[in-house]
């Protein structure tokens, strides 16, 4: 039985679209800053998927390498971002990103 | 049943399950560890795509690295309790919602509409021989990564010395005291009754 599916690059692309936009709910939504940054990585990662998507879809290669700066930036992201928590949780405990408006005017 | 379909269905419904508990758990332990089950079967969906290399760098970048610093963050502070996922702002979580369903369909509407097209094969194709040869994924990956992106490649070193020095720099503990306002001096109070042992051990001409 084949179920009499052509896997075609729109599969790809509705898993990356549906993984961005549940990263951006749960970006709005969750209000733990660590869970924040773990749904921006989901949405790097449905980035990548659409990038490696278009690759396969148009034969050419360069849509894999892209992945690779991205990688960068997520890992870069990452090391500066989670450093910005553990500075602010030694202030004041707590993950919570509505505690944090030392910028409020 | 066709097993790249088969592959396929397993990858999307696992990572997109991933996701939703990513969003949806109240620990943030178990929001990292679901984290890892979508990158994995992104990981699964890369190599679907003829995306060996980068399925291999997720797994042990993202899966590896990645993952295992938040684990480290989150037990190093200890917010591995769990939140109370009620709502402080009333209607922020509806509007957030309704803001990604109108995500979701702008880009499916605009997906439809304006179809990225383009020459095929503009940085080298990924199946036909190159110079006669057969290449494979890592080969052709690192002959574009080095010669048309060269310099974007180089630059991403200083990138990544830039991130280590500012984590550095933001992560360690200043020598000066920053003004405090009352709540914050209690809890550094409590802190350094924790820490005094370490910091009665210091030379006081390193802390100068």
């Amino acid at each position: 039985m084949t179920l009499g599916i052509e896997l075609t690059a729109n599969y790809y692309l509705v898993v990356g679209a549906l993984l961005f936009t549940i990263g951006a709910v749960g970006l709005l939504v969750r209000r733990n800053v660590l869970v924040m940054f773990m749904c921006v990585e989901l949405m790097l990662n449905a980035a990548n998927l659409t990038f490696v998507t278009f690759a396969h879809e148009l034969d050419d290669v360069g849509g894999q390498a892209i992945v690779f700066f991205t990688l960068v930036v997520a890992a870069a992201e990452v090391a500066v971002g989670l450093a910005i928590i553990v500075a602010i949780f030694r202030r004041r405990r707590g993950a919570t990103a509505d505690d944090v408006h030392l910028l409020k005017g | 049943m066709n097993v790249e379909v088969l592959m396929f269905f397993v990858g999307a419904v696992l990572a997109i399950a991933g996701a939703l508990g990513v969003v949806l758990a109240k620990n943030p332990v178990h929001s990292a560890l679901l984290l890892v089950v979508t990158l994995i079967s992104v990981a699964l969906l890369f190599l679907l795509l003829d995306a060996q290399l980068v399925a291999a760098v997720q797994v042990i970048v993202y899966a590896g690295a990645i993952v295992v610093l938040f684990l480290f963050v989150i037990m190093l502070l200890g917010v591995d309790r769990e939140e109370s996922l009620t709502d402080p702002v009333p209607f922020q979580r509806p509007a957030a919602i309704a803001l990604g369903a109108v995500l979701l369909v702008e880009i499916f509407v605009l997906a439809g509409r304006t179809w990225a097209t383009g020459a095929s094969a503009t940085r080298g194709s990924l199946s036909e021989p190159v110079d006669g040869q057969d290449l494979g994924n890592v080969e052709r990956v690192a002959r574009v990564l080095f010669t048309d992106f060269l310099w974007a490649f180089e630059l991403t070193a200083a990138l990544l010395v830039i991130a280590v020095v500012g984590a550095v720099v933001l992560a360690r503990r200043s020598s000066q005291k920053p003004e405090m306002d009352a709540e914050d001096r209690e809890i550094a109070e409590t802190e350094l009754a924790y820490a005094g042992e370490a910091a009665d051990s210091v030379p006081p001409e390193v802390t100068s």
